[in-house]
């Protein structure tokens, strides 16, 4: 019950003008940072961070919280509108949104993205509250050999369930994981696939890069090909009485999604090292795996919208907890936030629940009343965001030609990544001329970085034996079930194929 | 269109209030764009921690009339840093905060082409020491336990840092040949990610800044045994140094503010001024003694005999580890 006393002191601090104001402002430039492509909270916390120094403690992480909340929200929106992913962490739902949209069903799969965040950031709220320490300690015991398990799992969830060819899949992993490896490696400390020894590889291949390069790009030239240009967008009516059956919609169709998402993100997203981008498109996997009607997914599944947006949201917030309980930072985003905690003269760690009961609680109640405050303002503005795609294509074309330029140059500021995008973009459009899937690869972009080191540090930690991944208590369980489902579709491959021979 | 206004519009308006207030500094020369202030490494750590500060003490004071742009460059262990800087177009406003790897990278990467002593010294903000820690349930207690422990297990010792080549591998590895150990090094990610390993007990030692470990030392988690710093530290005032142990041997992260090369005499002069500020300021010096920073004020002469020395030291020091 002292939980609940200080959960309850944290709201009213929360509710105070000042940090009402200051939560309403960040959810909402959260939500536009969110849904501009290529800028995720990460840029907007970056750039924001200097004003909080004109607010307390308290108010300014209550504020960059809420900027992380909104762009969580808003990253769905122009994965669902644009078709490219707003952010990172939203790259899963333009799997599901993006056809929605297509079928003139743009605003079930904003509803159901913003209420699927809403439960997802609800639940990991109520997780955080109760049991914020003893799961920061459970989270340490996952050491390199179980993220690399669970990185396995993350693979696997996508091989073996795609409905597509198999050996392209495999294909298109392999091309992401190469891209993955350009740059710097971590073990070695040594520069590697620099290609044409141009300078900009050293930094390596960003997923947002790739993302852009693929989903904006590409995406553009595969409709003006397909269309020639003759795109018929069903027009989007928005009312709302249209929004009210559309959410009831949302809940009848997505709440599975919705579910497995929220939770699966949360535990993925207190992981030192994962994230909420691991977390999203691990819940798509596990949403297409346990649904039955799988074959639904790719075409405009509301449950694969949910997933991966209810674990986005869930996962922000479990990142806040290793970065407040241990002063680890989870995702880049919180990275900065513990930066900001250091400048305010907080000492993030252990003693940080002890010591700073105020600024910690008020921090949790911010959590809820942003996640109730990004709800509203987000739908608010889907009638906003539904016009936009009322727009000629003549006109869309070019504008997110522009807003993939654009974004892809604010996130790193460099003449490189722009080319790349483009090279990435016309790539893209031909692999899937041949029919080559592109989101495993970029599903390899994401996970590789994560899951390389980790394997090499298992290794190293072994002295070069792989039993360690099957003897370690967390790591061995993850990994047979990682194995048995990257070996399943060999196996109906070999059912199917026997039948065919035989006659 | 509307997106798009909305995200220039709520972006103008964050930067507006960022620049808003003027500075009053009398200078013939001032920035006439923003400053491009760029971070040896990736967001989170401890050189990022240092700059967003800066950043942060620059804001609050006014003390510049145009905004600092911090960016993250770590790519190739510092190498896109120095490569900005060294390609610099406008080296008037294009500064760096360093680490190490500002010496290291160009040793190891010859091919870079970079010779930081072109660079054009700022502002040195002091140096980080680099601290030797155990896990409280490892049992060890004293640094000549931890010296018997790593001897008995015969190169299955496991600690963790920050990659071969880097602060606290050079440390490790001087270390390990005075003493004759036989240490199983794995890198990871980040000051932070080394901590975590720690407190999860993946790996068994680190050697970390202070920083970069003090939530956990609080917590009783972590125990500092050796410092590697020329006397004993204040925050640590029980913890022997390893100079005393016999080794002539310290080390420091350094955390100092550098200009590009070609960068103009005027422009270096207001940045020194602006930076000396930061340095002076209530909310550095007090960072300084939480951190557990060492303060080492120098001069533009002193900097570059510095930069020499430390160049040559890492060049002695790299070819030691055989790197």
């Amino acid at each position: 019950m002292e939980i609940l006393s200080f959960l309850i002191d944290g709201i009213f601090l929360a509710l105070e003008p000042t940090n009402l104001i200051l939560i309403v402002i960040g959810v909402t430039v959260g939500l536009f940072i969110g849904a501009m492509p290529g800028l995720g909270s990460v840029n907007g916390v970056a750039i924001l961070l200097p004003i909080t120094f004109l607010v307390p403690p308290a108010s300014a992480i209550i504020f960059l919280a809420a900027i992380y909340y909104g762009a969580m929200y808003g990253g769905a929106i122009s994965s669902v509108t644009l078709g490219i992913p707003g952010a990172s962490t939203a790259v899963a739902t333009t799997f599901d949104g993006r056809p929605l949209a297509l079928q003139g069903r743009a605003s079930l799969a904003l509803v159901t993205a913003a209420l699927a965040s809403f439960v997802g950031g609800t639940v990991a709220n109520i997780f955080f509250t109760l049991f914020a320490p003893v799961l920061a300690s459970a989270a340490l015991s996952f050491g390199p050999p179980e993220i690399f398990a669970l990185m396995l799992l993350a693979f696997a969830t996508f091989v073996g369930l795609s409905g597509d060819d198999v050996p392209k899949t495999i294909f298109s992993i392999c091309l992401g994981l190469v891209l993955a490896t350009v740059g710097f490696d971590t073990i070695s400390g040594a520069p590697r696939l620099v290609l044409f020894e141009i300078d900009g590889f050293l930094r390596g291949i960003g997923f947002i890069v790739l993302a852009i390069g693929v989903y904006g790009i590409g995406e553009m030239l595969w409709t003006i090909e397909q269309t020639r240009g003759e795109v018929t967008t069903t027009n989007p009516k928005m009312t709302v009485k249209g929004m009210a059956s559309d959410a009831k919609e949302a809940v009848q169709r997505g709440w599975k999604g919705t579910w497995i998402g929220s939770f699966i993100g949360f535990f993925v997203g207190i992981l030192p090292a994962a994230g909420a981008t691991p977390g999203s498109l691990m819940s798509y996997g596990v949403a297409k795996m346990l649904s039955r009607n799988p074959e639904e997914y790719g075409r405009g599944s509301p449950d694969g919208v949910a997933a991966p947006e209810a674990a986005n949201n869930s996962a922000s917030t479990g990142s806040m907890l290793p970065m407040l309980t241990l002063g680890i930072p989870g995702s880049p985003t919180t990275a900065i936030l513990l930066g900001g905690m250091v400048i305010w003269g907080l000492v993030p760690g252990p003693r940080l629940f002890v010591d700073e009961t105020e600024f910690v609680w008020g921090l949790i109640g911010s959590f809820y009343i942003s996640n109730i405050a990004a709800l509203v303002i987000n739908l608010a503005f889907i009638p906003l965001f539904i016009w936009m795609l009322r727009m000629p294509f003549t006109i869309l074309a070019p504008l997110i030609f522009v807003l993939s330029i654009i974004g892809g140059f604010a996130a790193s500021r460099s003449m490189h990544d722009l080319w790349l995008i483009v090279i990435f973009g016309l790539a893209a459009f031909f692999l899937r001329k041949f029919d080559y899937p592109l989101a495993p690869a970029v599903l390899a972009i994401v996970l590789g970085p994560i899951a390389e080191p980790t394997l090499r540090q298992s290794l190293l930690l072994s002295s070069g034996d792989p039993m360690i991944f099957f003897n370690r208590p967390i790591a061995g369980p993850i990994t047979v079930v990682a194995i048995i489902l990257i070996l399943l579709p060999a196996l109906k491959y070999l059912r199917r194929k026997k039948p065919v021979a035989k006659g | 269109m509307k997106l798009t206004k909305r995200v220039f519009l709520a972006l103008a308006a964050s930067s507006t209030i960022a620049t808003l207030p003027m500075t009053a500094v009398a200078q013939d020369w001032e920035p006439r764009r923003p400053i491009d202030f760029t971070i040896m490494a990736g967001p989170g750590g401890g050189a990022d921690q240092i700059a967003r500060f800066i950043q942060s003490v620059v804001e609050a004071g006014d003390l510049t009339n145009r905004p600092l742009i911090p960016t993250n460059r770590g790519g190739g262990s510092g190498a896109e840093s120095l490569l900005h800087l060294k390609d610099a177009r406008d080296p008037d406003h294009t500064l760096m905060v360093t680490l190490n790897s500002f010496y290291t990278t160009p040793i190891r990467q010859e091919g870079l082409g970079v010779d930081i002593e072109t660079f054009t010294p700022i502002t040195m903000m002091g140096v980080d020491p680099f601290v030797l820690w155990v896990h409280k349930d490892s049992g060890i207690t004293t640094f000549e336990e931890f010296v018997a422990k790593v001897q008995e297990m015969n190169g299955d010792y496991v600690m963790g840092g920050t990659g071969t080549g880097q602060e606290d591998s050079i440390v490790i590895a001087y270390m390990s040949s005075a003493y004759g150990l036989d240490i199983n090094y794995i890198p990871f990610d980040g000051g932070g990610a080394v901590a975590a390993a720690l407190a999860g007990q993946q790996i068994m030692a680190t050697v970390n800044n202070p920083a970069e470990a003090k939530g956990f030392y609080e917590s009783g988690d972590f125990l500092p045994i050796l410092s590697f710093s020329d006397e004993r530290m204040d925050a640590f005032p029980d913890v022997p140094t390893l100079k005393e142990k016999g080794q002539d041997f310290s080390y420091y992260n350094q955390r100092a503010i550098v200009g590009a090369p070609g960068m103009t005499p005027e422009a270096a002069a207001y940045y020194r001024e602006v930076f000396g500020q930061v340095y002076d300021s209530e909310q550095w010096q007090n960072y300084l003694v939480s951190e557990s920073l060492s303060p080492l004020p120098m001069d533009e002469a002193t900097t570059r005999a510095y930069w020499s020395t430390q160049v040559a030291n890492h060049r002695q020091l790299l070819a030691d580890i055989g790197n």
